[in-house]
């Protein structure tokens, strides 16, 4: 039996800044976490995998994250995924520049 | 120092030419980020976690301060005011936008610099002894030999697409400071009946699969460097295999083949070789030799460094920590922290590198150094010039007397910027220096190697620390690995792991019981860390570590 579909987004990098960006329920990137498409789905994760994969132009490196929900809202549920969203520990840039 | 003549500049600017035209189609969609990505990588540039990375070369760690002024530059401009400097002597920028990476690349050609091969499958940038050209114990000064092989290798034909990257290391002194024995070629200088020549050691390296390199060769004379470094990376490269990446380096070439059939492939390859050399790199070498000369030494007294030196007791700390022995005895090699308590190992502002670069024109021949462990060196400075340098270094933050201490920490980048780490290093490395230097037992305790990785790749070289941590993902929660007894000298042994990894919140108080244990066992001051753990093995270390498990036993 295959194990059940855990809630996840669509991630990646912008091609000219390299930040990390979401992709969004309107066909969007953005650099909020929560501003992402949450994908219950697992078919529905491949066809939006395969749709932002197809912007080569934009972004680099599309995977799917694992998310929970909190609050109504997607965080991630790897410490890794949790950097991606703020930036480094040693100083305050990144994303969390902007937060 | 090597500077730069024209086919040089001319090489690098078509390079660079080349590059921005890579870019621009990248950017305009003509590129496939599958075919730019070996472009990119093939001029320092990788994509990180947060953003992209540049990677400069700094070959054999040698700048001079335009240099260094340019890097500063280069970091207002193009990033967040500082960079980051590395085990390997190169520097990176962390925050680069992929449109400005050419500017990058023709602001660093301008001062004689590139990212040339700092990334990739072949001969990465070769390193060297920081204190080159200026140690006491130096047979003969190495720089030249490693830009004989930068030249070279830089883009080589043949060795661009190796079966795994590269790295040769060179060090002209018995006292190794550039970890020969553990690069994938180590050139050691050797003298054998009044002849200057290599001993040849292959197949060291880090990562997963630690290994202190053998002698391939007891002594190589200086004239058949070239082709006998060509017979080896050609034999690895037919012999390197290319079918699983984690078994791609010369170590594991050299594990597999044995160091004999090795040698005598090499061998046979060096003889087809070697006439094929036919002195036209002897001749480089000599233009090489003639640039790296001695600077002209200062004469004059060292009464004002001695006066202070009994005057003024932070000076006096700093001099007893951070200066090492000159060739010159009214000389002196003094090393520069970069690695202030709480400060992120090996970053410095474009501020600091500014007046490193200001303090080397004014008072050091012009001549600065990276050293393997994230620190500057000014190689050449007058004893009497030392008081003014620390308070210069003191008004920027970079005076710190911790050479060599337990907070001169290497720690490679980790998961706060690499895309490969498991775990973070920085905010570890922080925390264990800001901890000691509160206890403020850091002299007590005297020399002591701790050094960082973020995974098991190995970049932080926590394989050849006294005490080595590594970090990595234990369900998807930072876990830190200790490893005992590493040592990166001229006497070069892997760690042995000391049991279970620690949590994050674990691993300073970790540490602390191991130093602890360390000051109670230790016969007298004058016993190191690394000469206590020899004399007592592991175990008195691993209860420190492990004390339910002690208690357990009872």
């Amino acid at each position: 039996m295959s194990k059940p579909f855990t809630p996840k987004v669509v991630t990646a990098n912008a091609l000219l800044e390299g930040d990390v960006v979401y992709l969004t329920a309107d066909d969007q990137w953005s650099r909020r976490i929560e501003e992402a498409e949450v994908i219950d789905e697992a078919a529905h994760g491949d066809l939006r995998l395969l749709h932002a994969s197809a912007q080569a132009d934009v972004v680099v490196g599309v995977y799917l994250a694992e998310v929970a929900i909190e609050n109504g809202q997607p965080v991630p549920t790897h410490f890794r995924e949790t950097f991606r969203t703020k930036g480094p520990s040693n100083y305050a840039h990144g994303k969390q520049e902007h937060l | 120092m090597y500077q730069y003549n024209d086919f040089d500049r001319d090489f690098l600017a078509v390079r660079n030419a080349q590059f921005r035209a890579q870019v621009e189609r990248r950017i305009d969609g003509s590129l496939t980020e599958d075919e730019f990505k070996p472009l990119r990588l093939m001029n320092g540039l990788y994509l990180q976690l947060h953003a992209y990375m540049l990677r400069v070369a700094i070959p054999y760690g040698t700048l001079n301060s335009a240099q260094m002024d340019q890097l500063a530059m280069i970091a207002d401009k193009w990033d967040k005011g500082y960079g980051h400097f590395t085990t390997r002597q190169n520097i990176q920028y962390n925050w680069p936008k992929l449109r400005d990476v050419p500017d990058m690349l023709d602001a660093l050609g301008e001062v004689g610099m590139h990212a040339i091969q700092t990334s990739g499958n072949t001969i990465r940038n070769v390193t060297s002894d920081h204190f080159a050209g200026a140690a006491a114990d130096e047979i003969e000064d190495p720089r030249p030999t490693a830009e004989l092989l930068r030249q070279w290798s830089t883009d080589h034909p043949e060795f661009q697409f190796l079966p795994r990257k590269f790295k040769i290391a060179v060090t002209g002194s018995p006292n190794d400071r550039a970890v020969t024995k553990a690069h994938d070629i180590g050139l050691r200088m050797v003298e054998r009946d009044g002849e200057k020549g290599y001993e040849v050691i292959v197949g060291g390296g880090l990562g997963r699969t630690p290994m202190i390199g053998k002698v391939l060769r007891e002594f190589l004379p200086k004239a058949d460097l070239l082709p006998y470094a060509e017979a080896i990376v050609s034999v690895y490269n037919l012999l390197g295999r290319r079918d699983n990446k984690y078994k791609a380096r010369i170590k594991i070439t050299v594990h597999e083949n044995g160091i004999e059939t090795i040698r005598d492939l090499v061998e046979e390859r060096f003889a087809q070789l070697r006439p094929l050399f036919s002195g036209v790199d002897q001749e480089m070498l000599a233009g090489i030799e003639a640039q790296f000369a001695a600077p002209d030494f200062k004469t004059g007294s060292v009464a004002p460094f001695k006066a202070a030196y009994h005057e003024d007791s932070v000076f006096r700390s700093w001099v007893d920590t951070n200066i090492t022995k000159h060739r010159n005895d009214d000389y002196a090699i003094v090393s520069i922290s970069i690695k202030k308590q709480g400060d992120t190992p090996g970053d410095a502002t474009s501020d600091q590198m500014r007046v490193m670069a200001q303090i080397a024109r004014e008072f050091a021949h012009d001549e600065l150094r990276i050293s393997h462990e994230q620190n500057v060196i000014l190689p050449h400075v007058h004893r009497a010039d030392l008081p003014a340098i620390h308070a210069r270094l003191k008004e920027v933050g970079l005076a710190t007397a911790n050479i060599g201490l337990i907070s001169d920490i290497i720690a490679c980048p980790g998961m706060d910027y690499c895309a490969l780490a498991t775990a973070r290093s920085i905010p570890v490395a922080q925390q264990i220096a800001t901890r000691f230097d509160e206890l403020k037992l850091e002299h007590d305790i005297g020399d002591l190697k701790i050094k960082i990785s973020g995974c098991i790749n190995a970049c932080g070289h926590h394989h050849v620390a006294h005490i080595g941590i590594l970090g990595l993902d234990r369900a998807g929660v930072e876990n830190y690995q200790i490893t005992l007894g590493g040592d990166h000298t001229e006497t070069a042994a892997v760690g042995e792991r000391a049991g279970p990894g620690f949590a994050y919140d674990e691993i300073v108080p970790a540490i602390e019981r191991l130093i602890a244990a360390y000051l109670d066992l230790r016969v007298d001051a004058d016993e190191r860390f690394i000469d206590a753990y020899r004399r007592l093995g592991l175990a008195p270390f691993k209860a420190a570590l492990y004390p339910e498990a002690k208690a357990n036993a009872a």
